[in-house]
């Protein structure tokens, strides 16, 4: 899994790797500024980290339009950002502050950024399978050419929504890439054990869905095949499927030392890194030590700007807590 | 004749200190030891649950009777009728009261119906274990209290526990019955130390407890609004004012006896909970005791709960849905103003 790029050098669009490569920094400064903010009681819930899993976020939504459409996770933040939302909205919704992606009502688990198509991150695993499936019905009777990408985990293949939603999709041939993240684990629960056959490609493809499975700490990889499902879902094939194999390097949440995972599983995957795979593909590219690190630095520089940012920036008003309930029967009317 | 019930199993057994969650665990493997028709499964059992209710059993029982399942709420509900009707008593683990609305007809088509439907041929012996309740900054999806739903349905049992030792009795209790049990623990409370008896301690379905005596006012809650109902009492007894404080730990059944005793001798009542006030179990108890004691009472009945809001992530506006002492006690005293009285 270790292999170098996939794709041969005197081939490789440098630009745009590099374009990545500071994409999956920023996804990770985040994730890091999060959790050092989680230490110091400035995130207040809990929070899934992706570190790890960058190269599915960059790879996938590298190549979506603004107006195209993701749905995520609980585990959210990489998607959301590779979808192009702000990383200071982001921070202080985090941070439960005023001006957040949400207003502070969401946070880490429920970021959602309408503005650049990022329809919600979702505190129920698989819920977001069928509201995607929804979308993109929606979008087929409207005749338009965006796309909805619909990103999960592998625990959320063992719920009835990922069969729903596929069949759905495929009878109603939906525009509609449908993303297995496999980072080995549901929680505490190695989801292989879980999981009946061959796994979440092999129901998609007894769907009549094509699917492909690849190296998801391969970003190159990720990259080329999510263009591919994504040009052809976008010509009106109806839906695709890929699942990208990665691991979870933290526990669940942040406060989860994740000590059921085999102490040297995870050194092997820590080495399998996909920053580092991508910086060393760069490096054999041509692309100078120097501006690899300057990329990382910028990222990370910036990042802990926007968390003393957000940490500065005020609460949001507790009146705030009555609105955008509903407009019929308003609670602000009567609450109690 | 209740509280003398309680004295007297009190008298008889020593006294422990003990978590309301190790209270819960400690339920579970006396239950398993003494009953090899129980097995409880649910999400990453195996590592001893979400929260660490269920550490250590998978070791003393085996693979077998502390079932891991995949993330499949409808098929881990579902699963769990079937197996309750041919033999075993299953513990269904739902991990957050707000998953199991994923398993919801399973639960309310399936469990709750299946004995009448099917002319009492068999039984549902299933308790679903679905920890409920705000804690910190989990947002809309993940502090819901939801019990007055389940309440709402013919067939099930609806069980919420405030302190160690009930969590230890009622469990034992829930494991015991043969009905559906909702079995909802609130999740601020699993750290609560309190003192639980040793022995084989059951707390019967449908008593209330009587947190605390008072003459003024009889206070009724249940689950994590008992602490604070009994920390207002404190309050309004420095100002004079006696709350009596039932803990109804039961819903369905609830002990209308101790409810009904209590409010016919202090003439005013005000219900408490952590759920949204409006169509809340609230309203059912206000209901039930102005019909029967209308003559009686010396203010209104009052409810306090939440407004109909979602809960949000950010603390300035969580604690508006939250239900504090200082309401409560604003309550009473509103309740106790001669304006008030009819
Ligand atoms: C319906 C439902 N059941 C259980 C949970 C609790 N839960 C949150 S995340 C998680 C594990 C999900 O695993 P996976 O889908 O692989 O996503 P990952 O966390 O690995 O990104 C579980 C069980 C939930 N949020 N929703
Ligand atoms: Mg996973």
């Amino acid at each position: 899994m270790t292999e170098g790029p996939s794709q041969r050098h005197d081939n490789f669009d440098r630009e745009r790797f590099l374009d990545l490569l500071g994409l999956m920094h920023r996804i990770r400064a985040f994730e890091e500024e999060a959790i050092a903010g989680q230490k110091e009681g400035l995130v207040l819930g809990a929070i899934h980290p992706s570190i790890g899993q960058e190269a599915v976020a960059a790879g996938v939504c590298g190549n979506l339009e603004t107006a195209d459409l993701m749905l995520s996770t609980h585990r959210g933040h990489g998607h959301t950002l590779a979808k192009g939302a702000e990383p200071l909205a982001m921070m202080r919704e985090l941070f439960g502050r005023k001006d957040g992606t949400c207003g502070g009502k969401g946070g880490s688990m429920h970021i959602a950024d309408f503005g650049v198509g990022m329809l919600g991150a979702n505190g129920v695993v698989g819920a977001n399978i069928p509201i995607a499936t929804g979308a993109a019905h929606a979008l087929k009777l409207q005749g338009s050419r965006q796309i909805v990408t619909c990103i999960f985990g592998d625990g959320a293949v063992n719920r009835g929504p990922f069969m729903e939603g596929l069949n759905w999709a495929r009878i109603f041939d939906l525009p509609v890439l449908f993303v297995c993240e496999d980072n080995t684990f549901s929680a505490t629960t190695r989801t292989r054990e879980m999981t009946g056959g061959a796994g979440a490609a092999a129901r998609a493809e007894s769907l009549g869905i094509e699917t492909a499975e690849l190296d998801g700490n391969d970003v190159v990889a990720v990259d080329s095949a999510a263009r591919a499902a994504i040009d052809a879902v976008r010509a009106g094939q109806g839906p695709r499927f890929l699942t990208c194999h990665t691991y979870r390097m933290t526990g669940h949440t942040s406060v989860d030392p994740g000590a059921y995972r085999p102490a040297q599983e995870v050194e092997d995957w820590r080495r399998n890194d996909p920053i580092v795979r991508l910086e060393a593909a760069l490096q054999v590219a041509g692309i100078e030590d120097s501006r690899l690190s300057a990329l990382h630095r910028s990222e990370a520089v910036g990042m802990a700007e926007i968390a003393r940012t957000a940490r500065d920036t005020g609460w949001p008003e507790a009146a705030g807590a009555f609105t955008d309930v509903q407009d019929v029967g308003d609670p602000s009317e009567r609450a109690f | 004749m209740y509280r003398m019930w309680v004295t007297q199993a009190r008298g008889r057994s020593e006294m422990t200190m003990s978590t309301y969650l190790e209270a819960g665990r400690r339920a579970v493997m006396e239950e398993m030891q003494r009953d090899a028709s129980v097995w409880a499964l649910g999400e990453d059992l195996g590592r001893g649950g979400v929260f660490g209710q269920y550490k250590g059993l998978q070791e003393m029982f085996g693979e077998g009777r502390i079932a891991d399942t995949p993330i499949s709420e409808a098929c881990i509900m579902g699963a769990a009728v079937g197996a309750a009707m041919t033999g075993t008593r299953p513990i269904v683990e739902m991990r957050f009261s707000d998953f199991a609305l994923c398993a919801v007809d399973e639960l309310v088509n399936q469990a709750a119906k299946a004995r009448f439907m099917f002319g009492g041929q068999m039984r549902v012996p299933l308790v679903v274990r679905e920890p409920v309740g705000m804690w910190r900054s989990s947002a809309a999806q993940h502090s819901q209290s939801l019990e007055s739903w389940y309440t709402h349905i013919p067939g099930l049992v609806v069980v919420a526990p405030a302190t160690p030792a009930d969590n230890l009795g009622l469990l034992k209790a829930s494991i015991r019955c043969d009905d559906p049990v909702v079995y909802m623990e609130h999740k601020n409370l699993w750290a609560t130390e309190g003192e639980v008896p040793e022995g084989d301690y059951v707390v019967p379905l449908g008593k209330a407890d009587v947190a605390r005596e008072g003459r003024d006012v009889t206070i009724v809650t249940w689950s994590g609004m008992r602490h604070g109902c009994l920390k207002a009492a404190e309050t309004l007894a420095d100002a004079g004012i006696e709350a009596e404080v039932l803990d109804l730990r039961t819903l369905w059944p609830w002990d209308r006896d101790t409810v009904f005793e209590s409010v016919g001798r202090t003439g005013r009542l005000l219900v408490v909970h952590e759920a949204v006030a409006v169509s809340g179990f609230g309203a059912e108890i206000a209901a039930s005791v102005a019909e029967a004691l209308h003559f009686r009472l010396k203010a209104p009945v009052a409810r306090l709960g939440a407004p109909r809001i979602p809960i949000a992530y950010a603390p300035t506006m969580e604690d508006m849905a939250r239900v504090s002492p200082e309401g409560i006690e604003a309550a009473v005293h509103k309740m106790m103003q001669p304006e008030d009285i009819s």
